[in-house]
């Protein structure tokens, strides 16, 4: 890219993404990780690192690491061992995290995401290692008491992190949200993790810096880390704003990558600018050595391979299926994968019965995707089963019930939990005989002679204010059939 | 007679005693003694007798009693107990009252002992005199101008004081070792991984190990039984099947098994001739039980003190930083005045300038410099490969004998304060020692005679992992041909 009478620019971005495990309990003790519980509610003397308190392995975030590894490609070392990470600091009741250094649990994945600058190509995005670690309390600094107290929340404390380290091969904040995107796809669908940015089960740091071309000569600016964005929309901001900065910074004072070490950034987001927070102090050095509280891990070929074959269809896959499966857009197929297994499935189901995967794909869409987000609840709490809705379709796609009719007992079967048929017939809804429709259409007309003037006149569109008459004359008409049976009807005269 | 935990079962059994009886006498013996020995950091008379009221009751009610029914055990103060103050010997953690029990201490309650007390250490394990303590030296029941050793200081010399039959230490470097030869009782180092290092305060995770210290081999094997085992909230613990310690003592039998004695070693500057005369009338009396003596060496000897005193201190550094002052420990009440550092660095620096002791400051130094960046390779990565060869050397040694013979001590108790002010004399301490810590093995101290001015000298076999059987037999074997576990400081004779 070339900046504004600028010398041709190159952004150069590596993602450090940390993914909150979906485990039950925390990585080292019995622990819920249940997020929102009151201060200090959900610890113990190990995660709290009580003198004399120890930590034992949770199986299940190594399962998980191992199933994310696998999604990203990664491969999994016969053994992965655990690190001590030292520094004091006020959230980490131990004086160290215990984290992975040189042995991590995956290494060396990459990731395909679609290329933001051209649909028809997608970006290889290498990806450096994930290592597993426990995460930190949490400081609540209380100046609103005015006497700049801190309380620390340790419930936070002991849960397990997989951070995620990317090349840095992403060249936009397009590109760095393409990533993430992906990433918290196969990270949900996968049941990894929440992914919820929010509640801080996903976080992102970005390490950014320019490649600029002058005179084919080739200059670093010194590399930003951007620590802990909680939104994709502040990363691809935060990004955005750096290059801008950055340029304007070497243009200034022709600083380089050779002149000045990493600095730390944080982003706020109301004045959309990056702010200092640690400048060019000497690296930290975290006196890393092998915890010798807990003991290597053997993860055998087998148990590995078992992890891949239970990942099933990963979302790239999936979205190729439904594609050519149903007859349905890239678009649309997208959308429905995005919304993760539960809502697949469902799609997948309804569409069968209905065998109209097009018709499945807009109701889902619109209807029930609407539904859920009104009531907060997931699609495993809808009311109306895969299977009904399928059926409800079905009838829709044979012409037995005209779409607007199908709404309404769409809405009687969410109110009443009831089957297709049941609403059916509560809803009075009968198919209308064709004699009974004809003789209607006849009446019809005999009453608008204008109608069929103006129909005769070559205006075809004249019979649609006859349609509505035939509706409120008989509410089961279907309007298709009506519209057929007055042309025909209208022809033969 | 309150110095044998078995007699001690046998009276009640007989209904000769009641555990009350017998936890007041260990609480009186305790309470006359204290002042001179200072092995105790803490006795809560009414808790203790409370614990022994509820056996006798357990008894009267023909329920079932554990293996240690009734029987006084001390207990290290590094060791959580939830209803006494869990020290360390440290100011940092004077206050301290842990909200759990430790593994070893829950398995002590369900065998229905009476813990009596928490004993004095050096702070947090560090030293091989017990004169780092926050709460005072304790004195060696033999010579009370004399160190009893350490780290376990407290722990061997309550035993040799006459106070307890039982007592827990912890053994990093040597630290039950050392200190049970200096006061003449018997301590056991299990292998690594065989007892529950559960709520044992770290000082260097991947060494310490807890251990029994008694009179004699069968009480030993007494109280192992009963600590020893899975725990699967200490992912170290090994999950196997334990021996039954106890059984076939009494007709131990050596003959056919092969001792290597670790002669070379004896040979260097510094080790007192009584150390070296009693270690080869040890061999003597081996051989005459029909156990075969070959001398052997362990080639990197030189190297384990050294090793040890940068792997040791590189843990401690890591497993010290919780005490901060903010999260548990000591905290300094005046953090004004440094504007530089800020509050919150400030609270941390002199927190920990207050609370920890000389010894343990130093040992933080050394270990943080060992791992940090550009040091680590040329220290501790370089100890972690030597620590390596030095199992080699006992794999191959225990390819060739059954069993290793040696000393515990280059000494016997030096007095008070000579060593305390010379750092690298006091590591000295450790020389033969610390090697079983480095290679996991287990070991023991058996009392082996008096030396000249009437202390205590011991010898030490050390087996391969898991042998705590072979020990045990060969340390009956070696106290039924000989008196000097019997034998008993003048000062405390009963
Ligand atoms: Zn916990």
């Amino acid at each position: 890219m070339t900046l504004s009478n600028g010398y041709p620019t190159t952004t150069v971005i590596g993602l450090e993404v940390h993914v909150q495990l979906k485990t039950e309990t925390k990585l080292f003790c019995g622990c819920s990780t249940t997020f929102g519980a009151a201060p200090n509610t959900q610890v113990c003397p190990v995660c709290l690192g009580l003198p004399g308190a120890l930590p034992v392995m949770n199986d299940a975030a190594i399962e998980l690491s191992i199933r994310a590894g696998l999604a990203i490609d990664c491969s999994i070392p016969p053994m992965t061992k655990w690190d001590r990470k030292q520094y004091f600091y006020p959230d980490l009741p131990k004086g160290y995290q215990i984290s992975q250094f040189d042995l991590p649990i995956c290494a060396d994945g990459f990731l395909e995401i679609p290329d933001p600058a051209n649909p028809e190509k997608t970006r290889h995005i290498g990806i450096i290692r994930a290592h597993l670690e426990e995460d930190a309390g949490k400081s609540m600094h209380d100046e609103a008491a005015g006497r700049g107290d801190t309380r620390i929340d340790l419930n936070r404390c002991g849960t397990p992190l997989l951070e995620i380290v990317s090349q840095p091969d992403l060249r936009s904040s397009a590109e760095a949200k393409a990533y993430l995107q992906e990433l918290k796809l196969r990270m949900t669908h996968l049941g990894i993790s929440d992914c919820e940015m929010q509640e801080g089960s996903l976080r992102v740091d970005a390490n950014v810096n320019l490649h600029i071309e002058v005179d084919g000569k080739k200059i670093a600016t010194p590399i930003v880390e951007v620590k802990n964005m909680n939104s994709f929309r502040a990363v691809e901001r935060a990004i955005e704003h750096e290059v801008d900065r950055q340029y304007d910074l070497w243009e200034d004072t022709g600083k380089t990558i050779e002149d000045e070490t990493k600095t730390t950034r944080g982003w706020d987001d109301g004045a959309g600018k990056t702010f200092l927070q640690r400048e060019k102090e000497e690296s930290a050095d975290y006196r890393y050595f092998p915890d010798p509280d807990l003991l290597p891990i053997r993860l055998p070929a087998d148990r590995i391979e078992a992890a891949r074959a239970s990942l099933g269809e990963l979302p790239a896959a999936l979205r190729v299926r439904l594609e050519n499966q149903y007859g349905i857009k890239p678009y649309d197929a997208d959308v429905i994968v995005n919304q993760g297994p539960a809502l697949i499935a469902y799609f997948e189901t309804a569409g069968t019965k209905s065998g109209d995967g097009k018709r499945t794909s807009s109701w889902i869409q619109q209807d029930v995707m609407r539904t859920i987000k009104d009531r907060e609840i997931d699609i495993d709490q809808f009311p109306v089963s895969a299977d009904e809705l399928g059926e409800l379709l079905r009838r829709v796609s044979k012409g037995e019930i005209d779409n607007t009719r199908a709404r309404d007992v769409f809405a009687h079967m969410i109110e009443h939990q009831v089957t297709v048929e049941a609403a059916i017939t509560a809803l009075g809804i009968e198919s209308v005989d064709d004699n009974e429709l004809e003789s209607l259409c006849k009446e019809l007309l005999d009453a608008n002679p204008q109608v069929v003037e103006d129909f005769k006149g070559g205006k075809q569109q004249a019979v649609g204010s006859l349609i509505g008459q035939a509706k409120k004359r008989n509410p089961n008409a279907n309007p298709q059939v009506v519209r057929e049976t007055l042309i025909k009807l209208l022809q033969a005269m | 007679m309150l110095d044998s935990a078995l007699e001690i079962l046998r009276l009640q059994n007989d209904g000769e005693a009641t555990a009350v009886e017998i936890a007041s006498a260990a609480l009186d013996a305790i309470e006359a003694s204290q002042p001179t020995i200072n092995a105790f950091t803490h006795v809560d008379r009414e808790v203790a007798l409370a614990a022994a009221a509820v056996v006798d009751a357990k008894r009267a009610a023909g329920g079932k009693l554990g293996p240690l029914a009734g029987v006084p055990v001390a207990v290290k103060d590094v060791l959580c107990t939830h209803d006494m103050p869990t020290t360390c010997s440290s100011k940092m953690l004077k206050d301290f009252r842990p909200p759990y029990d430790a593994g070893v201490v829950e398995r002590l309650r369900n065998s229905d002992a009476v813990i009596i007390g928490k004993t004095n250490m050096d702070e947090f394990a560090m030293g091989a005199s017990t004169e780092n303590s926050a709460f005072g030296v304790t004195r060696n029941p033999w010579n009370t101008d004399r160190i009893p050793g350490g780290s376990s200081g407290g722990a061997a010399a309550c035993v040799a004081a006459g106070t307890v039959p039982l007592s827990l230490g912890t053994d990093t470097g040597g630290s039950i070792r050392q200190p049970a030869a200096m006061c003449g009782v018997t301590g056991l180092k299990p292998t690594y991984g065989r007892v529950s290092r559960y709520g044992l305060i770290a000082f260097a995770s991947s060494l310490d190990q807890v251990g029994p210290i008694a009179w004699s081999v069968p009480d030993v094997a007494l109280l192992l039984q009963t600590i020893a085992g899975f725990d699967r909230r200490d992912s170290t613990s090994l999950n196997l099947n334990i021996s039954r310690y106890s059984d076939g003592l009494e007709s131990a039998d050596l003959t056919g098994m092969r001792i290597g004695l670790l002669r070379e070693s004896m040979d260097r500057d510094g080790v007192d001739e009584s150390v070296r005369q009693a270690t080869l009338t040890a061999a003597d009396v081996f051989r005459s039980l029909g156990a075969e003596i070959v001398e052997i060496d362990l080639p990197h000897n030189d190297y384990w003190v050294p090793t040890y005193y940068v792997i040791a201190p590189s843990e401690a550094s890591s497993n010290l930083s919780r005490y901060d002052g903010a999260h548990y420990g000591h905290r300094a009440s005046d953090i004004s005045g440094d504007d530089e550092l800020g509050p919150l660095v400030t609270t941390y620096c002199r927190s920990r300038a207050e609370g920890f002791g000389d010894e343990v400051k130093r040992r933080i130094m050394v270990g943080t410099y060992a791992l940090s960046e550009g040091y680590a390779d040329q220290y501790y990565s370089q100890a972690l490969k030597v620590r390596r060869l030095i199992k080699g050397d006992y794999d191959t040694a225990f390819g060739q004998v059954d069993l290793l013979l040696g000393p515990v001590t280059p000494t016997p108790a030096f007095p008070l304060g000579e060593k305390v002010d010379d750092p690298i004399q006091m590591y000295l301490c450790d020389l033969f020692t610390v090697g079983a810590n480095l290679a996991g093995v287990p070991a023991i101290s058996l009392p082996a005679g008096l030396d000249a001015s009437g202390l205590p000298v011991a010898v030490q076999l050390q087996a391969p992992v898991l042998e705590e059987s072979r020990l045990l037999m060969a340390g009956a074997a070696f106290q039924t041909a000989t008196d000097h576990h019997q034998r008993r400081p003048s000062a405390t004779r009963h």
